[in-house]
């Protein structure tokens, strides 16, 4: 093996993969900054990196990020919690009667791939202006992968798992709970996981819509004063909220499940 | 009349079971009047070609089969579904992976709604017995195959039940693991005075572990002959190597030769058919 071959390991983990990504991301950003430079960028369409790393600081003090994230992070919390019960309910209802799962199977995954954020006006008149709106938008977008995985989850159950459940004269609600609920786990977690980030995406997004709430608002605001440097600050820090939030998922996923 | 002539003082009885399943090329027979009994403390094996209906004969004993003809009776009790009397061992890796090793040894003694404290002391006893000391807190994922399949078992043997009911258990497992784990099997049955009927196509594991051997036909499955083993008890692996073990390997072989060849030709067949068919 060569030198260059040798992968980056401290303390006995392997870095190479993490530093390769980041210098690729930090080289990405110094092109940008040169292209802009140079003018073959437009710096009033495109702001360079070194300005939008400079606007973060503002972001915290002068548009209150951190109150923002928080409302934003409550609103996904609310959806979170209800797609969880209503989306995993619904799955469970849905493959125990089959002709229920035959008939709206293909409308929920129909519905997984529409653009449902279209809907919003819809919600603005049945709530108003306000969070519920985005709530509802951030549940109705996250239901159907929580709903199919479930049934996915629940199908999958391996038979022999079933026998065993069986052999022992379990009830059907033990057997429910004792086997297939435990069983699809892994497989629900990634619906949900799936769910949550549809939700954080489709809560920015109606946020930005209609102007109100957390980060899609501060977006809004931001373009809307023509701050390009603070609106590419705030997208970056909803990307960054979004990839924190999917490590934070595959975690929590890894605790509960310790050996898959 | 049914050929096994222990049939009365059996506490596992078969009475002419008849096994047909409707398929696209029309009604198939796969057991066929098949008669027998298990004395108590017994292990017998049930041994025959692939095809030959004995994953169904282990449904229908354990009661995960429904409409059949025939009978199948405990202790004088005719039993249709699961029978709390009847454990059963898999064929196919069973454990629960979200459970550890002592939670799945346990979950029997769950059930039935034992203390914690308590049936976590049982689990740790038949842990001890398939000889998973020191793995009770692991979970199945990092355990190897064989040591899943001794999970598997001491989470029936848990469950005390009167009879084990085991389908090609070490199947899935290589021939060292599965003479090794053979030994166990055969230790704990000695020790427990364990009825046990085992459903294999190995005739190695047969001879080593059996009282009696019930060899099947290739389809329909039928009762071909018993075959009583006379070899000394306490039996281990290392009986494996003697004259009289291979006598009886030979005389089943020469009793399944017959119907494994039967059964090779009709596959080829029926692969034959498809091909014309496509």
């Amino acid at each position: 093996m060569t030198t260059a071959d040798t992968p980056f390991v401290a303390s006995g983990r392997d870095y190479s993969a993490p530093l390769v990504g980041f210098g690729t991301f930090v080289a990405f950003l110094l092109a940008i900054e040169a292209v802009i430079r140079i003018g073959w960028l437009n710096r009033f369409i495109v702001p360079p990196p070194s300005e939008i790393i400079a606007s973060f600081g503002r972001l915290f003090t002068e548009e209150h990020v951190l109150y923002r994230f928080f409302f934003t992070a409550g609103e996904c919390f609310i959806a979170g919690v209800m797609v969880t019960i209503c989306g995993v309910a619904i799955g469970v209802v849905m493959q125990r009667y089959s002709l229920l799962q035959r008939a709206c199977e293909t409308w929920v995954a129909a519905f997984a791939s529409a653009p449902l954020v279209l809907t919003y006006p819809l919600f603005m008149v049945i709530f108003g202006r306000n969070a519920w709106t985005i709530i509802i938008m951030g549940f109705l977008s996250a239901l159907p992968p929580v709903i199919l995985k479930t049934i996915e989850g629940i199908s999958g159950t391996r038979k022999v798992l079933v026998n065993v459940g069986r052999s022992f004269k379990l009830t059907a609600t033990q057997q429910f709970w004792k086997i297939l609920f435990p069983a699809a786990l892994p497989t629900i977690f990634v619906g949900i996981r799936l769910g949550l980030i549809f939700a954080l995406i489709n809560v920015v997004g109606t946020e930005f819509l209609i102007n109100f709430g957390g980060l899609g608002q501060l977006i809004n605001d931001l373009a809307e004063r023509y701050d390009l440097a603070g609106t590419y600050a705030a997208i970056c820090f909803v990307i960054l909220v979004s990839v924190l939030f999917f490590i934070g998922l595959e975690k929590a996923e890894r605790w509960l499940r310790p050996i898959a | 009349m049914p050929p096994d002539a222990v049939r009365k003082d059996a506490i596992l009885v078969a009475d002419d079971i008849v096994v047909r399943f409707q398929t696209p090329e029309g009604p198939i027979t796969a057991v066929d009047n098949v008669s027998f009994g298990v004395r108590s403390g017994e292990f017998l094996s049930v041994i025959g070609p692939s095809g030959c209906g004995k994953s169904t004969l282990f449904n229908v004993i354990g009661g995960l089969l429904n409409g059949y003809d025939g009978i199948v009776s405990v202790a004088g009790e005719t039993i249709s579904g699961p029978h709390k009397s009847i454990g059963m061992v898999f064929q196919e890796e069973s454990t629960f992976p979200w459970r550890t090793v002592t939670d799945n040894v346990a979950f029997p003694l769950e059930l039935i709604g034992m203390p914690k404290a308590k049936r976590v002391e049982r689990a740790r006893h038949f842990i001890s017995l398939v000889g998973l000391d020191g793995f009770e807190n692991r979970y199945p994922g990092e355990l190897s195959g064989g040591m899943r399949q001794r999970v598997s078992l001491a989470r029936t043997l848990a469950s005390e039940p009167k009879i084990l009911l085991m389908d090609e258990p070490f199947a899935a497992l290589d021939e060292q693991t599965r003479l090794l784990l053979g030994d166990k099997v055969l230790q704990i049955q000695q020790e427990l005075k364990q009825t046990t009927l085992l459903i294999t196509h190995n005739i190695t594991e047969a001879v080593q572990m059996s009282d009696r051997i019930l060899v099947m036909t290739y389809r329909p499955g039928k009762v071909k002959r018993i075959v009583e083993i006379n070899l000394p008890r306490p039996r281990t692996s290392e009986i494996v190597g003697s004259e009289a073990f291979g006598r009886y390997v030979a005389r089943i072989w020469n009793d399944l030769r017959e119907e494994a060849n039967r059964g090779m030709r009709d596959e080829e067949k029926q692969a034959l058919r498809q091909e014309q068919a496509l």
